[in-house]
C-alpha cells in the first residue's frame, strides 16, 4: 500500500497539474471571451469563404466554404514542401560528397556554398530570390523561350500542359514497370545468394520503365499532346501567357530559398555520415576486392545512411515549418490562406490558430514516423 | 488522499475564476480603461505599420497622420497633453487581437466598419474619420482608363487581411472577369511587386493609392482609375464593454469636425470663450457640462482643438499639404458639399 502510493502520488499530482492548468487556461480564456462578446465555435468552417486563392492545387473559388480554403492552403503547403525537400536531398547529398571529393576546387566551392547559404537569415534569401527574381525577369511579351516551348516571366513559368488520351493504360504500363522490377531485383538477390552470380539489375530496371509505358503508346491507343501557352495581350503594354500550366514566381522563390538553405544542413548531415565510418570499414572492403564504387554502395553508405538519417529527418521537418515564411511573398500557404486571410475575415482567431497548429503538428509528426520507419528498417539488425 | 485532492482542485478553481474575473469586469459607470489610462500617463493606441496621411512615423520615430491626430485627441482630452501617446505600429491581421486582449486601447488604423466587425468580433466602432472607397491604380502606359477594360487573367496585387480581398472578388465575379490575387502581408511588399511588374494593377482604399504611389519609383507613370468598387468609412475602434470609453473617444473626434464646423481652431480657440455663440462656448468649455458625462474636467474639448486642431487642420496638414489627396471629395463638411456631419456636442 505504501509503495503504491510512493509509486502514483507523483504521477498523479503531475497529471493534475497539467489538467488544472490547461483548465485555468481554457476557463480564462472562455470568461475574457465571454466578457468581450466573442463567441466560441468552428461553424465557420462550413460558411462560404468570399474570396479567391491565386494559386490551387483543386478546384476552388470564393463560393466555397472556409473548409475547403484551409484545404487549398493546406496543399501548397505540402506541395512546397515536397518539391523543396527533394531538391534540397539531392543538392545536399551532393555537396556533402563534394565537400569529402579530394580535389581542392570541388572540396572548397562545397565548403564555401554552405559556409554562405547557411549564414543568411532564410526570410531574407526569400525576399532576394523573389525581388531580384521579380526584378530581372522579363514581362511575358519580351520572354525568350526556354527549350522552345516554356516561358519564364516576371508573371511566372509557363511551361506547356500536358493533354493526354487513355491515360490510364499508361499509368497500368507504369505499374507493371514498377513490379517487374520489384520482382527482377528478389530474383537477382536470390541469384546473388544463392549462386553468387551478379545481373545488372539497375540497367534492366531503366530499360523496363522506358519500355513497358512506351509500349502503351504503340499498341495502348495512349496519346499525349501538349498545350503550349500562347501570348495573350491584355492591355497596351501588358501581356499574359494563356494555356498550359503557370507556375508562379512565388512559389519559385519560394523553393529556390528553402531547398538552397535547407540543402546546406543537408550536406553535413551527409558529410558527418560519411565521416562516421571508420577507415578501417573502407580499407576492410578494398582488401576482399570489392571495387571502389561497391565500397561506397555496398560498404560505406549502409553505414553511413544509419547516422545521416535523424538529423536530416531535423532537417525535413525545419524545411516544412519554414514554409511558413510564404506569407511574406504572397504564396498562398496554410498559413496566408486560413491563418490570414480567413483568420481576418472571421475573427476566430483562437480557433483558427488552433487548427493552424494542429495541422502543423500533424504534418511534422508524419515526416518523422515516416523517417523513423526508414530509420528503422536500415538500422543494424541484431541477429 | 481524496481530501487533498479535493482542496487542490477547489483552490485551483478559486484561483481561475478569481483570475478570469480581474482581468476585466463590468465597467457600469467609471471606466476602468480611463483609470487605467490615467494611471499609466499615456494612451495606448494601435496604427498602421506606415501609411502616409493617415499614420506614418518619421526617421526620429514622430507619428503624424489623420488617424494619429484621433489618438492625440483623446489623450489631449484624458490626459491633458497630446503627445502622451504610445503607438504601436499593426499589421492588418494583429490588429484586432491587439484590441481585443487590451494590448492597445483604440484602434486608430484606416479600418473599415462594417457590420460583421462591429457585430462578431468584440469591437465598436466609434465614429467615421475617413470616407474611402476601394479603386484600381494601373501604369499609364496601358492605356487602361476604366475598370470595364479589365481582360481575363489580370493579376491583382493586395494587401492581406482587409476588405479589399472581398470587394475585389465581388467586383470580378460579378463581371465575369477571371484574374489572379497576389496579396501580401505587408504594403510596402505590395508596392515593391507591384512596381516590379509583377502585377497589371494594385487595389486598395483610394486614399492608400494615392499615398502608396508616392512610394513608387515613378509615381507619374501610374494613375488611380476613377471608378469607386466600394464604400469604406474608416474609424477609430474600441473594446466591446466599456462604453464611457468608447463615449470619450467619440466625442474627441466629434469635437475636432465640429470645431471645424463652428470655425474654431488651433490658434482662435481662447478668443472662443467669449463668443456670442451658445454652441461654440460649449466646444471651448466655456458653458456647460460637457466633461463631467465621461468623467473629464471641462476644458477636455479645449484642449483637444488647441493641442490637435480641428479637423479641418488635420487634414490639411496630413492629407492636403503632403500631396495626397488635395481635394477633400467626400470629407468635407455637409454645410460644404460633403458628408462630414456630427451629431451636436449639447
Amino acid at each position: 500500500m505504501n509503495n503504491i502510493i510512493k509509486k502514483f502520488i507523483p504521477q498523479i499530482l503531475a497529471i493534475l497539474f497539467v489538467v488544472l492548468i490547461f483548465g485555468f487556461l481554457t476557463l480564462n480564456a472562455q470568461t475574457n471571451m465571454d466578457n468581450r462578446g466573442i463567441d466560441f465555435g468552428f461553424g465557420f468552417l462550413s460558411q462560404e469563404s468570399s474570396f479567391d486563392v491565386q494559386f490551387s492545387l483543386i478546384e476552388y473559388s470564393g463560393s466555397d466554404s472556409y473548409a475547403r480554403a484551409f484545404l487549398v492552403g493546406l496543399l501548397n503547403t505540402l506541395l512546397v514542401s515536397f518539391i523543396s525537400i527533394i531538391i534540397c536531398t539531392i543538392l545536399g547529398v551532393i555537396i556533402g560528397v563534394a565537400r569529402l571529393s579530394s580535389n581542392y576546387l570541388i572540396k572548397n566551392s562545397a565548403a564555401w556554398y554552405v559556409e554562405f547559404f547557411r549564414n543568411i537569415p532564410l526570410l531574407l534569401q526569400i525576399f532576394f530570390w523573389y525581388y531580384a527574381a521579380l526584378r530581372a525577369l522579363p514581362t511575358p511579351e519580351k520572354a525568350n523561350a526556354w527549350f522552345g516551348v516554356t516561358y519564364m516571366t516576371v508573371k511566372g513559368y509557363y511551361i506547356p500542359a500536358m493533354v493526354w488520351q487513355n491515360l490510364s493504360v499508361f499509368l497500368y504500363c507504369g505499374l507493371a514497370a514498377i513490379i517487374s522490377i520489384i520482382v527482377l531485383r528478389n530474383y537477382a538477390n536470390k541469384l546473388r545468394d544463392t549462386q553468387g552470380k551478379q545481373i545488372p539489375v539497375l540497367l534492366y530496371s531503366v530499360a523496363l520503365l522506358i519500355v513497358l509505358p512506351l509500349l502503351s503508346f504503340l499498341f495502348g491507343g495512349v496519346s499525349l499532346e501538349f498545350e503550349i501557352p500562347e501570348l495573350k495581350k491584355l492591355s497596351k503594354i501588358s501581356y499574359i501567357y494563356e494555356g498550359g500550366i503557370s507556375l508562379p514566381p512565388e512559389l519559385i522563390a519560394l523553393v529556390l530559398a528553402l531547398s538552397l538553405y535547407t540543402s546546406t544542413f543537408v550536406a553535413e548531415c551527409v558529410r558527418a555520415g560519411i565521416e562516421g565510418v571508420t577507415k578501417g570499414q573502407k580499407e576492410a572492403a578494398a582488401s576482399v576486392g570489392l571495387t571502389p564504387n561497391q565500397v561506397l554502395k555496398l560498404v560505406i553508405m549502409p553505414q553511413a545512411l544509419r547516422i545521416i538519417i535523424p538529423p536530416t529527418t531535423n532537417q525535413y521537418l525545419n524545411l516544412t515549418k519554414n514554409s511558413s515564411l510564404a506569407a511574406a511573398i504572397a504564396y498562398p500557404d496554410l498559413v496566408l490562406v486560413f491563418a490570414g486571410t480567413a483568420l481576418m475575415q472571421t475573427g476566430k482567431a483562437i480557433e483558427i490558430v488552433s487548427i493552424t497548429m494542429l495541422t502543423y503538428l500533424t504534418i511534422s509528426l508524419t515526416i518523422a514516423a515516416i523517417m523513423n520507419w526508414y530509420n528503422k528498417k536500415i538500422e543494424i539488425k541484431e541477429k | 488522499m481524496f481530501k487533498i485532492i479535493k482542496q487542490l482542485t477547489s483552490l485551483a478553481t478559486m484561483f481561475a475564476v478569481l483570475f478570469a474575473f480581474s482581468t476585466e469586469t463590468m465597467a457600469a459607470k467609471k471606466s476602468k480603461t480611463l483609470e487605467n489610462t490615467k494611471k499609466r500617463g499615456f494612451v495606448r493606441c494601435g496604427v498602421s505599420q506606415g501609411l502616409p496621411g493617415f499614420s506614418n512615423a518619421d526617421e526620429s520615430g514622430n507619428w503624424t497622420g489623420i488617424d494619429v491626430d484621433v489618438c492625440r485627441a483623446v489623450a489631449a482630452a484624458t490626459l491633458g497633453d497630446a503627445t502622451k501617446v504610445k503607438f504601436t505600429p499593426l499589421s492588418a491581421k494583429e490588429r484586432f487581437t491587439a484590441l481585443t486582449s487590451g494590448e492597445i486601447d483604440i484602434l486608430s488604423r484606416n479600418t473599415t466598419w462594417t457590420l460583421s466587425r462591429d457585430a462578431d468580433i468584440g469591437l465598436t466602432f466609434v465614429g467615421v474619420n475617413f470616407y474611402d472607397g476601394q479603386g484600381f491604380m494601373v501604369r499609364k502606359g496601358s492605356g487602361i482608363s476604366s475598370t470595364g477594360e479589365f481582360k481575363n487573367g489580370t493579376s491583382v496585387c493586395t494587401n492581406l487581411g482587409t476588405t479589399t480581398e472581398l470587394n475585389m472578388r465581388d467586383f470580378f465575379d460579378s463581371r465575369g472577369i477571371s484574374y489572379e490575387p497576389v496579396v501580401f502581408e505587408k504594403a510596402d511588399e505590395v508596392v515593391a511587386a507591384y512596381d516590379a511588374g509583377r502585377c497589371d494593377t494594385y487595389t486598395t482604399d483610394k486614399s492608400g493609392l494615392a499615398a502608396q504611389r508616392t512610394k513608387l519609383s515613378a509615381p507619374d507613370d501610374h494613375v488611380v482609375l476613377p471608378e469607386t468598387i466600394s464604400k469604406e468609412p474608416l474609424g477609430p475602434v474600441v473594446r466591446q464593454g466599456d462604453s464611457v470609453w468608447e463615449d470619450i473617444v467619440r466625442w474627441s473626434l466629434n469635437t475636432m469636425i465640429e470645431a471645424e464646423e463652428y470655425g474654431i481652431n488651433s490658434s482662435n480657440a481662447d478668443m472662443m470663450k467669449t463668443s456670442n455663440n451658445p454652441a461654440i462656448k460649449r466646444l471651448v468649455g466655456a458653458e456647460g457640462e460637457l466633461g463631467a458625462a465621461f468623467g473629464l474636467d471641462n476644458d477636455w474639448n479645449l484642449r483637444i482643438i488647441k493641442q490637435v486642431g480641428n479637423y479641418g487642420e488635420s487634414y490639411k496638414r496630413n492629407i492636403a499639404d503632403t500631396g495626397i489627396l488635395p481635394d477633400r471629395g467626400p470629407n468635407e463638411l455637409w454645410t460644404k458639399g460633403g458628408i462630414l456631419y456630427v451629431p451636436p456636442a449639447r
